[in-house]
């Protein structure tokens, strides 16, 4: 059992180094989460682990406790309608604006184990006719290191790839790896994973057309999500998208963006902050 | 209410399964193997069926087979239920008109998915 001033001083070191805040109540998912840390690390308790974390915030303990409590369960194709506003409504209407030839470049700012991006990857290929020809770009970015380590190598469990994906996407898209499942070379290349934290800048990353930040903003403040929010903004081009998740809204956060009348799940730039661009 | 045969050779398969439906509002029948499949079939069509592979007398790629050269055999959406989890098995299933395919162990999760992205059950509001 973790104390409640390590519990404390836990939540204290996540909040200022990743943003999430931590309810009071969520002491068990700590717990759970950084037991195998303790044993990992062969630390006595949560509270040698609190007094290491204070005395040192950016040592190889601290990095691993950010990763374990920002990794968050992920699913190809997560809550499907997401994908229906990307081919029926974005690429549509980016590519019907967009130069020929002009590539598109759609970030996924929360990428985790890499399901988004790959399911954003087989969802153009197996597309082609909404994007016209033209290059997509997609990167991928997210907290922590390992989980990219992952994405990058595009290994799933069985149990992963089932989860989301039709069998024939399976059949398409991936081969076996021993008892795992790996994504194809040439999906895999059609993603640039880099590692970046939200809070800090993230504008050499440079514009897109569509900004994929799904179940990550829930970990922050109020304060924070709004600095984000206008930030994803001054980077998403004037008549681009921003998808949130399904239990996330920027209706009373921030005013970067607006939600389109009678479609719920996406949101556009409020195109007035973004003059000039 | 829509109906689902299970087709499996272990009665604790059969069981597990039974339970997951019925949570699901399905109407269950079962089949011991692929001959017993046809038999059910030729008294009624199901929605739904969960096949396992592996089973005697009739299996489940013999039972799928002869399922979608009857007349209406092409209406039941058939899942693949099997703890074969090579490609070709696979492929080879979807080749022979399986709609979906669950590589075992599965869990409650995995068999409502698979249901909805037949379109057998309605998506859940996420």
């Amino acid at each position: 059992m973790i104390s409640a001033v390590d519990f404390e001083s836990v939540s204290r070191f996540l909040k200022l180094h990743s943003g999430l805040i931590l309810g009071i109540d969520k002491q068990y998912l700590l717990e759970s989460r950084l037991l195998p840390l303790l044993r990992k690390f062969e630390l006595a308790d949560f509270a040698r682990m609190a007094a290491i974390l204070r005395e040192q915030p950016s040592g190889v303990i601290a990095e691993a406790v950010l990763e374990a409590m920002t990794t968050n369960e992920s699913l190809f194709f997560r809550d499907k309608s997401p994908f229906e506003h990307f081919t029926k409504v974005m690429l549509p209407s980016l590519n019907a604006t967009r130069r020929p030839g002009d590539p598109l470049r759609i970030w996924c700012a929360a990428a985790s184990t890499g399901q988004e991006p790959y399911s954003i990857a087989m969802t153009l290929l197996e597309n082609p006719h909404l994007t016209g020809g033209r290059r997509v770009e997609i990167v991928g970015t997210d907290l922590s290191g390992e989980v990219l380590e992952r994405a990058r190598s595009g290994r799933y469990t069985q149990f992963e790839v089932q989860r989301g994906m039709p069998v024939q996407l399976l059949l398409k898209y991936f081969e076996k790896d021993g008892d795992n499942w790996r994504v194809k070379p040439n999906l895999r290349s059609m993603v640039d994973y880099r590692k970046l934290n939200l809070l800090h800048n993230f504008s050499h990353l440079g514009a897109f057309d569509i900004v994929f930040c799904r179940n990550v903003l829930i970990y922050f403040d109020a304060t924070t999500k709004r600095d984000i929010l206008s930030r994803v903004a001054r980077i998403t081009r004037p008549d681009g998208y921003l998808l949130l998740g399904g239990a996330e809204t920027v209706l009373g956060i921030s005013d970067a963006f607006r939600s389109v009348p009678s479609q719920t799940g996406y949101y556009v730039p409020n195109v007035p902050a973004m003059a000039g661009v | 209410m829509k109906t689902c045969l299970v087709v499996d050779d272990s009665g604790v398969v059969r069981k597990v399964a039974r339970r997951m439906l019925e949570d699901l509002s399905f109407s269950v029948t079962e089949a011991a193997n692929g001959l017993e499949a046809l038999a059910a079939c030729d008294i009624a069509l199901p929605d739904v069926i969960l096949l396992d592979w592996n089973m005697p007398v009739v299996d489940g790629l013999g039972f799928l087979t002869q399922l979608r050269s009857l007349p209406a055999g092409l209406v039941p959406l058939v899942i693949f239920c099997s703890a074969e989890n090579d490609l070709d098995h696979i492929a080879t299933a979807i080749a022979a008109g399986a709609n979906e395919y669950i590589m075992k162990p599965f869990d409650f999760d995995l068999l409502r998915e698979k249901l909805e992205e037949v379109g057998a059950l309605e998506k859940a509001v996420t």
